[in-house]
């Protein structure tokens, strides 16, 4: 390829970028409704938003292009239930990330911690017989205790994370070896492997339709409904202006005719599967803690400036240390479901899964110097590369073209960012 | 041979939204020192980075002639090499390489690229020599104060044989006595031939060493005043500067003093790190109502003092006494602090005090979220009522609550610190060097906010560097040296000449 071809290409794809950027940020809704004051409202909350959108948008975008690649098969109940499935323990670890990538540090002991969690409970479980609920409790606390030790030297010692956390990547790698004696242990206990391969009974008994599970998709849509209609109501109270009531119900209706698509193509195979009901609630209590709180305020706030956090009463200290040890939590939670779906506990476990939920963190928008990011984002980066993954793999492109095609997404995501940065000054 | 080494015609750059300059015009005269004044935003800087070719030929309109020819600069280097250097308020010197390694940066002596040591060092010392800095080429730049690392930017400008040298705020960072000596060099610099253009808020120095000035404001030139000719004073300056007349630089407080707030005995902290004492038998009190000052040079351990009485938040072996309304108190964190009814803003409010990449919003609340929360749940529409009220009796310039503070300007960035912790109800607040880098304008509105929290009863005290201020300010003053407090005196007895020998005074009573 000759240099001046090369060069137009470049200019092609950046204009394509500038392009979606303008789409989703600012001149297409200026162009529709001219400038008032509203307008600058729903600007500043879609600008602001802009890579959250970009990569919906991009995830749609990729959801359709496999669709059509593999002749549909990439939508199935079946294929959908098992992108769940596959990446379960993938986002679950995303969400614990994004947390400590947004006070500008990292984790990268958590694959091992999940490895050693996992061998835990398969040594409890298989070899001595204890009760999937104990072992369990036990494994849990083992999480909390690799994630105390992380950020007790982070911290209150103030070893830089990268290396506290590599040193915790090789201390809990061998201390799985150790444990498990280089050997795997399996299978586990049925009532644990349902973890990961089983689905939430349908008390209705629907026949070739999970009936339980549409309810549940019509359930949540009342309840988000019930949210946006008291939310605005509470706004107007306050007499803040409020998005158009066409943007709302546009904005609703489309997550709601999302949702119950969802609820409908699991309920058509056989209903949410247990571990995505576990995920569901990690989801719902970290987008909580993050936006609605003051320890998320605080998170935050240590993350775009460690000093002036410090200086205002954040006790950054205490908050640094719990935010390690709640990674610690989800290492193990997510190194149990990790085990159940394996079922055996295996000394190559969660092998590169902190890298997978970095980027999942970094894809859905986190900025690597803190202070930026959202767990919805997060997540859905991991479902970028998720249904990435899944889709080459139903085209039958093995491992190595997907680590290839994972490694250009989270560069081309990153560049997006930049480019619509760029232009936003 | 042309009378003027530069010379700037009709110079309009404009950027989305606004026209930055305005036409302006600017005649610097050879070997002159030529003073360029106005307002946060005038345009001063951006008229700067035209001529240093940081907006390359063709960004904006107008010509430049330098020596009599017209110029193009497309880049710093092309500016460089016709002999305009810059020196940014920001400096550009690298913590960790040596003095002469910064001097020499991108420009180093070397054959073949190889760096050859005993010239660049030759030319280091010789440099250092004509700035007048007395150090060890090989001294890294983080063991040297800002002072000195300001001379060093100036020595690196002059390695490269520039004849125009252009300084952007050189002596805000910097105290009185390190300002005298940089101030000095200058005007020796003229005697050599240098011809400088000095961007400064502090208009006692463009009076002290400037031969003229020009005056921007809005973007456009006021005028261009000859120093002596046109009998040029302050308020002539700041007249023109801001557009009216500003009758008293300080505004009239009416306060009624009451009783004493905060006490504090025998404080005695130690350096963090080192085995280093730092503040040495402190006793300051405060009453209701009372806008006290703390006056010293730079280092002499006011801030250090604020920051070990605020939580603990400085120091190392912390001993001594606080009272708070005549009872003991001994905070062990800042949220303790902050619950008690201490504040304080910092003197560093990029660093310290804000957190640019968060809206306004959520700095003014981060201090005191217990006021906006329900529960465990921050109540964000309480939250945006409060921060707008604040915003607008702080009369806060932006674009909306939602704006980054990182996009707002000095005067109005530091009103959001001040409401961040004026939105935690303080009886206590420490303000240290509240109007460093803002404009006059500016300034009298933070004076203005600081007598309204002293007539709402609250008690401040003002660490401030420029001695104007501080007597402008307090109703009673320390001074402050060498960590011991050297003297105390009242609004009535304070001139600047009493306050200077206070610090002097126990400088030389260490040496001997």
């Amino acid at each position: 390829m000759d240099k001046l071809e090369y060069k137009n290409i470049i200019k092609k794809l950046k204009s394509i970028v500038t392009k979606v950027g303008d789409m989703f940020g600012e001149t297409m809704i200026g162009k529709f409704l001219g400038k008032n004051k509203q307008v600058l409202l729903i600007r500043s909350m879609i600008s602001n938003n802009i890579r959250q959108y970009g990569m919906i948008f991009a995830l749609i975008v990729i959801m359709i292009f496999f669709n059509y690649q593999t002749g549909g098969v990439s939508l199935y109940p079946l294929n959908i239930s098992n992108i769940l499935l596959q990446n379960a323990h993938i986002l679950i670890l995303a969400v614990g990330m994004l947390i400590v990538i947004l006070t500008g540090n990292i984790d990268l002991s958590v694959g091992s911690v999940a490895a050693f969690v996992g061998a835990i409970a398969g040594i409890m479980m298989i070899r001595n017989d204890y009760h999937w609920s104990i072992s369990v409790a036990a494994a849990l606390s083992i999480g909390l205790m690799a994630g105390a030790w992380n950020g007790f030297w982070i911290a209150y010692i103030k070893i830089p994370a990268f290396i506290v956390t590599l040193g915790g990547m090789l201390i809990f790698r061998g201390l799985t070896l150790v444990v498990l004696k280089g050997a795997s242990l399996g299978p586990f206990p049925d009532e644990f492997n349902s973890i990961s391969s089983g689905f939430i009974p349908d008390i209705f008994g629907g026949d070739g339709l999970h009936i339980l599970t549409i309810v549940i998709g019509i359930l949540f849509s009342l309840g988000y409904i019930y949210y946006a209609y008291t939310g605005r109501r509470k706004k107007q109270k306050y007499g803040f202006d409020v998005a158009p009531v066409w943007m709302t119900v546009f904005s609703s209706t489309f997550i709601i005719v999302a949702l119950n698509l969802f609820t409908f193509t699991l309920a058509r195979y056989r209903g949410f599967p247990n571990v995505s009901i576990i995920l569901f609630i990690v989801i719902i209590i970290y987008a909580f803690i993050t936006t609605k709180t003051v320890i998320g305020r605080h998170v935050y706030a240590m993350g775009g400036n460690y000093e002036a956090a410090k200086l205002s009463g954040v006790k950054t200290k205490k908050v640094m240390f719990l935010i390690y040890v709640n990674m610690g939590l989800l290492a193990a939670i997510s190194g149990l479901v990790y085990a159940a779906r394996l079922n055996a506990a295996v000394p190559k476990a969660g092998n590169l899964f902190e890298l997978d939920a970095i980027a999942a963190a970094y894809i859905g928008g986190a900025s690597a110097s803190g202070g930026v990011g959202t767990v919805i984002g997060a997540i859905i980066g991991g479902l970028v590369m998720g249904v990435i993954n899944n889709g080459m793999s139903l085209m039958s492109l093995g491992i190595d073209w997907q680590q290839v095609v994972k490694g250009l997404v989270l560069l081309l995501a990153v560049w997006f960012d930049i480019a619509t940065k760029n232009k936003a000054k | 041979m042309n009378e003027y080494i530069l010379e700037m015609r009709n110079i309009t750059k404009e950027f989305p939204g606004v026209k930055a300059l305005d036409n302006v015009n600017i005649k610097v005269k050879k070997g002159e020192i030529h003073a360029l004044v106005g307002e946060n935003g005038a345009g001063k800087s951006t008229l700067m980075n035209v001529l240093s070719g940081v907006y390359p030929y063709g960004n904006y309109s107008g010509d430049i002639y330098y020596n009599g020819e017209i110029c193009k600069f497309n880049g710093i280097k092309s500016s460089e090499k016709k002999g305009i250097g810059i020196i940014h308020q920001e400096l550009a010197l690298i913590m960790y390489l040596s003095i002469a390694e910064n001097i020499f940066l991108g420009n180093e002596r070397s054959t073949r690229g190889i760096i050859d040591w005993d010239k660049t060092r030759s030319k280091t010392v010789e440099l250092l020599k004509r700035v007048g800095l007395n150090e060890n080429p090989g001294t890294l730049i983080k063991d040297i104060g800002v002072g000195k690392q300001q001379l060093v930017e100036i020595a690196k400008s002059l390695s490269k044989n520039i004849d125009l040298l252009i300084l952007d705020e050189p002596t805000s960072a910097l105290n009185e006595e390190d300002s005298q000596n940089l101030l000095n060099l200058i005007v020796e610099l003229k005697s050599h031939g240098v011809t400088s253009i000095i961007i400064s808020h502090k208009l006692n120095e463009i009076e002290q060493i400037s031969d003229s000035i020009t005056i921007l404001r809005d973007g456009k030139t006021i005028e261009s005043l000859d120093m002596v000719k046109d009998k040029v004073d302050e308020d002539r300056i700041i007249k023109s500067m801001v557009g009216r007349e500003l009758t008293d630089l300080f505004p009239k407080r009416n306060a009624k003093i009451g009783e004493t707030i905060l006490e504090v005995k025998n404080w005695n902290i130690d350096h963090p790190m080192y085995e280093r004492k730092i503040l040495n038998d402190i006793n300051i009190n405060v009453k209701s109502g009372e806008v006290v000052g703390i006056a010293g040079l730079m280092g002499a351990g006011r801030t250090e003092f604020a920051m070990s009485i605020f939580g603990k938040s400085y120091g190392k072996n912390i001993e001594g006494e606080m009272f708070l309304h005549g009872k003991k108190v001994d905070f062990k964190n800042i949220s303790q602090a902050i619950k008690h009814g201490l504040a304080y803003v910092t003197e560093d409010r990029k660093n310290l005090g804000l957190i640019l990449i968060n809206d306004i919003k959520r700095n003014v609340t981060l201090s005191n979220l217990d006021r906006v929360r329900q529960g465990i749940i921050i109540d964000e529409n309480k939250e945006i009522v409060e921060v707008e009220e604040q915003v607008k009796s702080l009369t806060i310039k932006c674009s909306s609550i939602l704006q980054k503070t990182k996009n707002l300007s000095g005067g109005n960035q530091q009103k959001v610190v001040l409401s961040k912790w004026m939105f935690t109800n303080p009886e206590v607040l420490i303000l240290d060097e509240p109007t460093r880098g803002i404009d006059v304008g500016a300034k009298y509105e933070i004076y203005t906010i600081i007598n309204q929290l002293a007539e709402a009863g609250k008690a401040v005290i003002v660490i401030s560097s420029e001695l104007s201020e501080v007597i402008g300010m307090s109703d009673r003053i320390y001074v402050m040296s060498e960590g011991n407090i050297t003297g105390e005196l009242d609004k009535s007895e304070a001139t600047q000449e009493e306050i200077m020998k206070l610090i002097v005074s126990e400088k030389v009573g260490v040496s001997s």
